[in-house]
Formats: structure tokens, C-alpha cells, sequence
């Protein structure tokens, strides 16, 4: 097994510099995970916003680096990257932006955000050769190249505009791309198309995907794995299936609980607690003991450790302690080795 | 379309009073250089005090459109073109700009899309909530003095579920979800008897929006007021509403009781909605809504929504359909119950 990317009790803060009066913002919080090449998985980051995902998908994406904890790349140490795997690690992560409009400049036609990766890293040697890659690219995302190409940003629809920010990754080759909410900005509607053309590219072309996202039931539908991501620590993580289904972490299970169901039959509960700062000091212990509905006192003293619930699957609460065993070195490559192999996919 | 008329809804004329809203044959037209955009186009359907009405439809179906006409807030280039909304026996769209502004907040308030913009950045959350009372309070109740004010900003935050110490609090200092919670305490200071809430969660997390969604919920119920809930998630509407109205293209194109609705989809569009959900169901494989809604400028001939209906004939592209009523309170567009709605 060879790990495309592996981050090491990754962690990552803001502010809080020498000068600063406030403490520093710890955005991710002593994370581990790993990037499998031969096995390519789509694995979702979840959580709420401020939880700490896009942070994550920042530090894979390379435009921030770890402010304690290691990275690698192919095995090595991503600070001391030579120039030439600087530049392959650059095509070999691509990524997918929220707002499928802010990803264009509006006064070039879309054919630009398709031509420019393909001139920049010289994929293609004659212009004969150039068009057939937009052409296929785009009939992988199931656009018509006669809709989309000589038009500008404004005339394509939101959907229209995601699916060819999925091709122009696409069309990179690249071995991860990073997709973060890339349907929060698009209608319904649209949504399972999108989700479509990223799944094939997975299953089609074996391109490992990191999917971050706050909407649970789109992960279900298209992932293998899933974080879920609470103030920058790691909750519970494992199979989707598992996580979402029968959620153990009791964060976890309050935003499933809280997802509006499209059934009339099948209503929220009372309404959650919201945060109570002053009632609990989560400086040292857990940092969800604040709104957890099963709070021990053991949960304010220490920060709960990762615990081995079954195979593929652990959860950061103390309410397993006693049927779990604490995972000494907490690696998300252990956990979700084999996955694909169990799937028979 | 003219079944909005009494005789298409008997319901309507016989108990008028009841309604705590009526909107009849709405039109709101925008003008462009290159032609006129009927964003919402001949709409009518009723408001029973305490009940709670969504709105739904993809973005550009004219629904946000909708609520800003409720509550007198079109903008140029749009105008309202036809059509009557009554509260009470008076008829919002004759009124003045000086008779809406002392309905507005007392008797009709909005909780707008992305409170985080609604709310003045360099005002203390107190003070914005004392300008919408100092500006729209019923000449017939007096003004209060600072006391009072002080006491009613403190009842009110807590009852959005805030600490009373928000008051003094600016807007940056405050998460999405509070904003949002700032923007409800402004809306209900006046106790309103209809809540117009354009899609009050669209930026916010599930677990806050939920809480959101619950508090506005028991807000209303305090208030006994109509809530008109405009939004694109079904899963929300199923969750909050008691009644829904689909819209595709400017129209309405079906109403029924969320149950009814959910259950016996009848317009094409609605059953297409409801199948492109996402679900906990895994071995149900979900579904966009092929093809993408018509440009308003250039609607087809016929049903607007004839290029992507699977169940699509030829008088589809001849007639629009009109609104037929199928029962109380349920009703679609569609030329497929043509039959079944005379009878």
C-alpha cells in the first residue's frame, strides 16, 4: 500500500502570534489521516461550519501548511518538496470550489478555464489533440461541448458551470481532487447530476476524491468513508454506511437527528440545546461536552481519546470506554484500509 | 387563467374574514431592455391565521419575488402588474407607501435571506431593535419610553432564545445562526400577525438551522401568526409546514396539505422534486430533474414545463393549463386532471 498524501497529528492554528493579546484559533486539532493511491475512495470531511473542513482541505491542498504535526507527498516531507514534485503535486491535486461562478473571470469565455491547465502543463501537443480532450472531458460530465464551449460564464446555468469545473479538473489527470460543497450554491435539482459526474470519476478513472461537505445525505449517497469534524478534532470516523446509519458519537448523532427528512411522517424531536460557554470550561476536556446530552465528569478534565469501536470505525467519547479499546496510534489509513476491497467495487 | 374568481374557489366568498391573507391574481412583471420577465405571474392562494404556508421552487421561479410583492418591497424594474393581496378587507396593492409602512412590522413582518446583510454593522443589536419599534409602532399605542423599550428588547431576545447581553452586542460580534435569531426578535417586536420568512436558513448549518427552524416555530405559535416560509428544501418544508405551493416558472403550479403533497404528488414537476431528494434510503438511487427551467423571457408555448415532463402531450404545447381546483385546499396546473377536476 502506498500513501499518496499522509498528514501526522496534523495540527493547524490562526492568529495568537507573539503580539497578539487572543489565544490562537486551533482550526484542525492533532488530525491523522491517509490518502490511499492504489485503493482510490471518495472520503467525506463533515461537520458545521467553523468545524474546521475547509482548513483540512486547505492543508491537502498544499495553500497552508501545518502548524505542528507533518505531511508527506508520495513519502515525502511536504516542506522540503523539491521543485520538480512541487510541480506534480500541483497537477496532481486539483480542486472544485464552492461557488461555481466566483471560479470564473466573467470577461473570458468558459473554453479559457478549459485551455489555460492544458497549456500551462502542456497536455496537449497540437490544437486537434487540445480539442478532443475538452470534448471528452466534457461528455464525461455529461455536457454537450456544442452547449458550453464559445460561451460565457453568465449564459451556462449553476449546474452547467460545476460540471465543467468538474471536467476542467478533470481533464488535468489529476490523482486527488478536492470538491469542497461544490452543491451548497446549486438547486436541488441539480444537485444529483453533479454528485453523478463526481462519482464516476472515481469509479471510471480511479481518482481519489475528498468530498467535504455539511450535508449528510449526499454523503451517504456518494461516499465510501467519512470524518466527522467538531472544533477541529476528528469525532468519529469509518464506513459511511456505519457512521451515518447508526452514528455512536453523540455530536454525530444530533446532526443526523437534525437533517430535515423530506417525510412528513418523520418530524425533528425538541429543539437542541444551543452552546452554554459559561457552564463548562472545554479548554482541556471534550470539546462537545458543552451540548452533549450525556456529559460526565470525566469529559471536562481530559480530551477523550480515539476509541477502536469495530473494524473501520472509532469515535472520540468517553461512552465507549468500556467496550472499546483506546487506539494507541489513531491512524485513519488502518481504519479504512480494505474498504473497497469489502465493497467488492 | 380566471378560476382565482369566487366560483372556482366557493371557499373563498363565503368566509373571507377567516383568511389572514389572500392573494388574488398576482402579477409582478420586470421591465428590461429585452422584453417584459412575468416573474410571477397570475397567483392566488389563501393564508389561515396560525397556519404555516411554504413557498417552494428552484431559484428564479418567482418566489422570492412573491414575498418581496407581500410586503410591498418591489424594486424597479419590477412592478406590481395585476392583481389584488387583501389583509383583512384591505387590499395591500392600492394602499400608499405611508399606510404600508404602519403595516409593515405591526401587522406584516419579514425575516429576510441572510440576516448577516440585514442587519446595520455599525448599530448595537438594542438599538436596531428600538428603530424598527420607534419607526413602526401603531400610532394608537403611544411611544414607549427608555424603560419600556428596555424591558420589551430584554422579553424579546429572550424570547428568540438569545442572551439578554446580545443588546449591547454589534452584529460582527455575533454567529450566523444569532444573527438570524436578532433578525427574528426584530420581526416579532411588534407581534405581527403574519411572518413572511425568506429562506431564513439558507446559509446555515443543519443542527442551527433546526434550532432556527423550532424557534421560529414556537414564535409563531405565541403569536398565533400566519407564516409564509419561502425556500428550495423540501426536507425544511416537511419539517416546518402545514401546507405547501409549488412554483415553476412564475406560476403556481400545485397546493395541498404537506402531507397530501408528499404523499400523492399530482403535477409532474412536484413528483420530479420529490423523487431528486436525497434520502437515508441507500438502495434508492436519487435523480436530477433533467434538462434546466426556460429562461422567463422566452417561456415555450403552452405549459412552461413541457421540455422536461416525462408525461408531456400535445395539448401541453398548445394551451397553458389553467389552476383547477381538485378539493379544499389542493389544488394543480396541469393538463392532466383536466378530466378529473370537471367532474
Amino acid at each position: 500500500m502506498s500513501d499518496f498524501m499522509r498528514l501526522e497529528h496534523v495540527t493547524r492554528t490562526f492568529g495568537g502570534g507573539a503580539l497578539s493579546t487572543k489565544p490562537p484559533i486551533v482550526a484542525v486539532d492533532d488530525v491523522s489521516l491517509s490518502i490511499d493511491e492504489d485503493e482510490p475512495k471518495i472520503t467525506t470531511i463533515a461537520g458545521e461550519s467553523g468545524s474546521g473542513k475547509t482548513t483540512l482541505a486547505r492543508l491537502l491542498m498544499g495553500t497552508i501548511t501545518p502548524s505542528f504535526g507533518s505531511m508527506y507527498y508520495r513519502g515525502k516531507d511536504f516542506t522540503k518538496l523539491s521543485r520538480k514534485d512541487s510541480w506534480n503535486f500541483k497537477q496532481e491535486v486539483q480542486s472544485i470550489y464552492q461557488d461555481p461562478f466566483g471560479s470564473y473571470n466573467p470577461f473570458y469565455k468558459v473554453d479559457h478555464v478549459l485551455e489555460t491547465p492544458i497549456n500551462r502543463f502542456k497536455l496537449a501537443t497540437s490544437r486537434q489533440a487540445k480539442n478532443t480532450m475538452i470534448e471528452d472531458a466534457l461528455a464525461m460530465v455529461g455536457l454537450q461541448p456544442g452547449d458550453t464551449l464559445g460561451r460565457f460564464p453568465h449564459q451556462l446555468s449553476g449546474g452547467q458551470r460545476q460540471r465543467v469545473m468538474v471536467a476542467r479538473a478533470l481533464l488535468i489527470k489529476p490523482r486527488l481532487i478536492l470538491a469542497d460543497e461544490p452543491v451548497s450554491m446549486v438547486d436541488a435539482s441539480l444537485r444529483a447530476t453533479i454528485l453523478d459526474s463526481i462519482r464516476r470519476l472515481n469509479r471510471e478513472i480511479g481518482i481519489s476524491v475528498v468530498y467535504i461537505t455539511h450535508d449528510l445525505t449526499t454523503a451517504l449517497q456518494i461516499s465510501d468513508n467519512i470524518l466527522v469534524m467538531y472544533r477541529g478534532s476528528v469525532v468519529e470516523s469509518g464506513a459511511v454506511e456505519r457512521v451515518i446509519l447508526e452514528p455512536k458519537h453523540p455530536y454525530t448523532q444530533l446532526l443526523i437527528e437534525s437533517i430535515p427528512q423530506p417525510d412528513p411522517d418523520n418530524k425533528w424531536g425538541d429543539e437542541p440545546p444551543t452552546a452554554r460557554f459559561e457552564d463548562f470550561d472545554t479548554m482541556f476536556g471534550c470539546k462537545f461536552a458543552d451540548r452533549c446530552p450525556h456529559v460526565m465528569e470525566m469529559c471536562a478534565d481530559e480530551h477523550p481519546p480515539q476509541f477502536h469501536l469495530e473494524q473501520h470505525r472509532q469515535a472520540q467519547c468517553y461512552l465507549y470506554r468500556d467496550e472499546a479499546k483506546v487506539m494507541e496510534d489513531p491512524d485513519l489509513a488502518t481504519i479504512f484500509q480494505d474498504r473497497r476491497a469489502e465493497l467488492n467495487v | 387563467m380566471v378560476t382565482t374568481e369566487q366560483d372556482a374557489r366557493p371557499d373563498v366568498a363565503s368566509n373571507a374574514d377567516d383568511y389572514a391573507l389572500r392573494v388574488e391574481g398576482l402579477k409582478v412583471y420586470y421591465g428590461t431592455p429585452r422584453g417584459l420577465v412575468k416573474a410571477v405571474d397570475d397567483v392566488s392562494f389563501n393564508l389561515r391565521p396560525g397556519e404555516r404556508f411554504a413557498l417552494v421552487g428552484e431559484s428564479g421561479s418567482g418566489k422570492s419575488t412573491l414575498a418581496m410583492a407581500i410586503m410591498r418591497l418591489t424594486r424597479e424594474p419590477g412592478h406590481i402588474a395585476g392583481g389584488h393581496i387583501y389583509l383583512g378587507d384591505r387590499d395591500l396593492v392600492e394602499m400608499e407607501e405611508k399606510e404600508i409602512r404602519s403595516i409593515r412590522l405591526s401587522e406584516m413582518a419579514l425575516v429576510p435571506q441572510g440576516a448577516m446583510n440585514s442587519l446595520n454593522p455599525v448599530m448595537r443589536v438594542g438599538d436596531q431593535i428600538i428603530d424598527g419599534i420607534m419607526d413602526h409602532v401603531p400610532p394608537g399605542e403611544g411611544t414607549p419610553n427608555r424603560t419600556q423599550l428596555n424591558t420589551r428588547i430584554h422579553d424579546l431576545l429572550v424570547r428568540v432564545g438569545l442572551d439578554p447581553t446580545v443588546s449591547r452586542l454589534h452584529p460582527h460580534e455575533l454567529s450566523g445562526g444569532m444573527k438570524q435569531r436578532v433578525a427574528m426578535a426584530i420581526a416579532i417586536s411588534l407581534n405581527p400577525h403574519i411572518i413572511v420568512a425568506d429562506e431564513p436558513t439558507s446559509a446555515l448549518d443543519v443542527v442551527v438551522q433546526r434550532q432556527i427552524m423550532q424557534t421560529l416555530g414556537r414564535l409563531q405559535e405565541g403569536l398565533d401568526a400566519a407564516v409564509l416560509l419561502v425556500g428550495h428544501d423540501m426536507g425544511l418544508v416537511a419539517q416546518f409546514a402545514d401546507t405547501i405551493g409549488v412554483m415553476y416558472a412564475g406560476k403556481l403550479v400545485e397546493v395541498g396539505s404537506v402531507p397530501d403533497v408528499f404523499k400523492d404528488p399530482k403535477h409532474p414537476y412536484t413528483k420530479l422534486l420529490i423523487q431528486s431528494l436525497p434520502s437515508f434510503d441507500i438502495s434508492r438511487q436519487f435523480v436530477g430533474i433533467p434538462g434546466m427551467q426556460p429562461a422567463l423571457l422566452n417561456l415555450p408555448p403552452g405549459c412552461a414545463f413541457n421540455p422536461r415532463c416525462p408525461s408531456v402531450h400535445e395539448r401541453c404545447f398548445r394551451e397553458v393549463p389553467e389552476y383547477l381546483n381538485l378539493d379544499v385546499g389542493r389544488g394543480v396546473a396541469c393538463h392532466l386532471f383536466d378530466e378529473e377536476a370537471a367532474n
